[in-house]
């Protein structure tokens, strides 16, 4: 690619990733298919495989879904200034429509109307946050040590034990038992 | 100027960390946020679940709305740059590393062991966090006997049933919370409530 290629590559995946940010609500998986039909079907990037490769990263790797496509994509179709060009444009819509949100909310906090529409939505985001909930719920695996995990960080955090640590010790525990189910299994070959 | 800084500084250091130690999307995030905000006195656990509705209605994704709000609020742009930049910043160093060695990283028995401790750790966090917020949401002022003479606590109970209901019917989260923000409205001039 010359210099002149790599740019323009650049900045169509910038404009690219500033739409799937600025048109996918919820975040998430829900920015998948807008990604694949942007970046697979329409501009021929990267493949379906790519895609899945995304997802089984994304789900073991940090951070939001969208930041780790975006830069995956980004840096498979044009290195790290396509990585770079990619995140830039996923993060800027959000970006803006908030600090302009954030500027207006504390402005009309106080309205008797916007207070009353606020008690209503406390109580339907409490629907959808239940909701999430059990969508995680039926994707956790189904095994003794993972139940055991879950309700005990359920019980660590409702303890109000650091977040981190409980997260840190989740992993070692996970890292642990999966290894000694390992030599189990090559001391029952 | 020097105080501004600072506050960037603490800013970028938190969400960095809040980034680095999320584990899948959604809001697996949201324990996280709970525990550092609410320590740090950025936001009220109301604040926060006002947002969480603020979130579902715009574009992108949960994290950045958070740390472009609270960034906002704590310190302007700047303060919305440097939180931005610290909750993006992990996930963008992770899969530029992991995109150079996928392979390696997807055989890998330690990231396997650990996600497999990690995903059961994320379903119990977000039950603990459901059950926190259940309580903000219906017992704003504590739980206390004379909280169950309250309408609200009622009223409330009845909108959250009644969008649980549709929520699993797989209505859409703005919708939902379009029509909670206008039962909300009609009830609270209706009853005249204290909110």
């Amino acid at each position: 690619m010359t210099k002149r290629e790599k740019l323009k590559r650049c900045l169509s995946l910038f404009l690219t990733f500033l739409k799937i940010g600025g048109f996918t609500f919820g975040g998430g998986y829900a920015m998948i298919p807008l990604i694949q039909k942007e970046v697979v079907d329409n501009k021929k990037w990267v493949t379906d495989d790519d895609i899945l490769e995304i997802i089984a990263i994304a789900e073991s790797t940090p951070g939001p879904i969208a930041i780790n496509s975006a830069t995956f994509i980004g840096y498979k179709t044009c290195g790290f200034f396509g990585s770079f060009f990619a995140t830039l444009g996923v993060v800027l819509p959000s970006f803006v429509i908030i600090m302009v949100i954030a500027f207006l909310l504390s402005g009309f906090a106080e309205i008797t109307a916007v207070k009353y529409a606020f008690f209503g939505i406390r109580a339907g985001v409490l629907a959808l946050l239940l909701k999430s909930f059990w969508g995680m719920f039926k994707k956790c695996p189904k095994n003794a040590v993972a139940y055991s995990v879950a309700a005990a960080a359920f019980v660590a955090s409702i303890l109000s034990l650091n977040t981190l640590i409980i997260i840190i010790s989740a992993a070692v525990i996970g890292l642990v038992s999966s290894f000694i189910a390992l030599k189990r299994e090559a001391q029952q070959k | 100027m020097i105080e501004l800084l600072l506050k960037c500084l603490e800013l970028f250091v938190t969400f960095f960390k809040i980034g680095l130690f999320t584990f899948g999307g959604g809001y697996a995030m949201l324990p996280l946020i709970q525990q550092e905000v609410l320590n740090k006195e950025w936001a009220t656990q109301a604040e926060l679940i006002n947002f969480i509705a603020v979130s579902e209605s715009t574009p992108g994704p949960f994290a950045i709305n958070m740390s472009t709000y609270i960034g906002t609020e704590q310190a302007g742009f700047l303060g919305a740059f440097f939180a931005t930049l610290g909750v993006v910043l992990p996930s963008f160093i992770i899969i530029l590393i992991v995109a150079k060695c996928y392979e390696k990283f997807q055989s890998s028995k330690i990231v396997k062991g650990c996600m497999s401790g990690l995903k059961p750790c994320v379903v119990g966090l977000i039950g603990a966090a459901v059950v926190s917020i259940a309580t903000t949401v219906l017992f704003p002022s504590g739980i206390t006997l004379s909280a169950f003479s309250e309408v609200n606590i009622y009223i409330s109970l009845a909108i959250f049933a009644l969008m649980a209901v549709l929520a699993f019917k797989k209505v859409h989260p703005i919708l939902i919370i379009c029509m909670s923000a206008a039962i909300g409205i009609a009830v609270g001039y209706g009853l005249n409530l204290k909110v």
